[in-house]
């Protein structure tokens, strides 16, 4: 493995230890649709950037910005038709997204990949994983007070709208931060699979936490190994296709079934 | 007229809210002083629970809300629709409380013993606990930062009317314990005259004020609920039946 290669796995770890504390607070504050869509809204924003031969993260922060923003929005105007809304834009965007990306890049972009990283998108990484774990750290004490009761933490003196702008903003960094390796389909269930087993497996707070982390990176653990090692996995007449992306997606899922043999009490 | 606003904890002043166009509280005015417990009373969707979230400024109005400046809030909501599968249980919120608010985690288990939460309860995740138990703990979660005046929104509304008795009990040797001034939304006449030293009828607009004994006639309880009453029960020491006694409202 080159050095290169060696940044990219352990971003990709750090970022499952995000995804996993991020998806926990997202899966308790019941946002785990609208936290899977909004990864989508970053396609577009890759492709114009392809079309327009600038650095294709550049223009998934643009569009994941403007994604959260809208959702923002969205959420405190709580209508009956913001999840009509969450459907409409989302998956327009994938559809856009889908037309604007060249045909090349497609499935990359969709799924995505896995390839070396120069030292400075390392750096970057690493600081975004940070700036990820230290705001769940720090604020989660407000995030507690306003998932169980936007009302009661309001009364607290937590200013719940602008909380909920930050831990957008924070979900939409995760998703930039998984969107080179997952794509923009598979990210957001990086966020939300792993703090579902969690939640099944777990009673308590600081267990479900750390829990959802683990089965994070345990995924991408396994299934970047499988990707590794097996990216052609002959079974039978079948080829299975296991890149990066949609392996550990798959990892994730069989551990989530698993979980479900756990009776929740 | 000389007034001695200086000693009232809270100055309401032609207070009026509007929700969607639609006028819910219409020119308020009143007073809270120290150690007063202040009873809302009305019918449905008279702006009860609505003047609550006013005075504690989480929905927009007109007109004046001045709180002295010593006051410190708690707050007991009516429900709240906690969502069962939650993993958090009353320490966690407890504590969650007490670190935004920056004041120290020390003061919790004495507050949990007075409200008798043991530690299984506290344990508990929110889910899993009885009406009446998670209505304690929410009482708790008022006491958090030491105030001293509580807002409460029909603390009994998800308790069975056994454990209703409990809460109000506990309410009132609370109020008596920690000297706090209090307003509460309640349902209940008879709660009224027992524990309340004032009582605001509310229908939009302010229909009566005053001692439960003055301010709640028949004319009164009439107009406020804008049909005859059948009767209510004033009675100091024993309540045979408390349905008798007891209005629905919300």
């Amino acid at each position: 493995m080159t050095i290169a290669e060696t940044y990219s796995v352990v971003l990709v770890l750090l970022t499952a230890v995000a995804a996993g504390l991020v998806g926990s607070f997202a899966l308790m504050k019941r946002m785990s649709l609208a936290g899977d869509v909004v990864s989508h809204i970053a396609l577009p924003g890759l492709g114009i950037a392809m079309l327009l031969k600038v650095n294709p993260l550049a223009g998934a922060a643009t569009a994941l910005l403007l994604g959260t923003i809208l959702i923002w929005e969205l959420q405190k105007r709580a209508t009956m038709t913001t999840d009509v809304a969450i459907g409409v834009i989302f998956t327009a965007a994938l559809a856009i997204g889908t037309v604007l990306t060249p045909s090349e890049d497609l499935i990359e972009a969709l799924f995505g990949g896995f390839q070396g990283l120069t030292l400075l998108w390392f750096v970057a990484g690493v600081l975004a994983v940070s700036v990820v774990v230290a705001f769940v750290l720090a604020f989660r004490h407000k995030l507690i007070l306003s998932l169980f009761s936007p009302e009661l933490a309001a009364a607290t003196g937590v200013n719940v709208s602008r909380l909920n702008l930050y831990f957008l903003l924070v979900f939409s960094l995760t998703v930039l931060l998984g969107l080179r390796f997952l794509g923009s389909l598979l990210v957001g269930a990086l966020i939300i699979i792993p703090a579902a087993i969690g939640r099944q497996l777990t009673h308590t707070l600081t267990a479900f936490l750390v829990m959802s982390s683990l089965a994070s990176v345990l995924s991408v653990l396994i299934g970047f190994s499988i990707s590794r090692f097996y990216p052609h996995l002959l079974i039978g007449h079948f080829t299975l296709n296991l890149t990066l992306g949609p392996a550990i997606i798959a990892v994730a899922t069989v551990l989530f079934l698993l979980s479900l043999l756990r009776k929740k009490t | 007229m000389l007034r001695l606003s200086g000693v009232n904890l809270l100055t309401v002043q032609n207070l009026t809210v509007r929700i969607e166009d639609k006028l819910i509280i219409d020119g308020l005015n009143f007073e809270l002083a120290p150690r007063e417990r202040l009873s809302i009373l009305g019918p449905n969707g008279a702006g009860k629970t609505v003047l609550l979230k006013a005075l504690l400024n989480l929905i927009p109005y007109s007109g004046q809300i001045s709180w002295a400046p010593e006051v410190r809030l708690g707050y007991v909501p009516q429900k709240i629709d906690a969502d069962i599968h939650l993993p958090l249980t009353f320490t966690d919120l407890f504590r969650a409380k007490c670190m935004s608010l920056k004041v120290s985690t020390a003061d919790l288990n004495k507050v949990s013993n007075s409200i008798g939460l043991t530690k299984e309860l506290l344990a508990t995740p929110v889910g899993h606990l009885s009406g009446g138990q998670f209505q304690r703990g929410l009482i708790a979660f008022a006491l958090i930062g030491n105030p001293n005046v509580l807002l409460l929104d029909e603390p009994t509304a998800s308790v069975d009317e056994p454990g209703e008795e409990h809460i109000y009990e506990l309410i009132h040797r609370l109020q008596q314990e920690h000297h706090l001034a209090s307003i509460m939304v309640s349902h209940d006449v008879s709660f009224v005259f027992r524990y309340a030293t004032n009582v605001l009828c509310l229908n939009r607009q302010k229909i009566c004020f005053g001692t439960p004994s003055e301010a709640l006639s028949a004319d009164v309880l009439e107009k406020l609920y804008a049909e005859p009453m059948g009767f209510y029960h004033h009675d100091h020491e024993h309540h045979p039946n408390p349905d008798a006694s007891t209005l629905t409202g919300g």
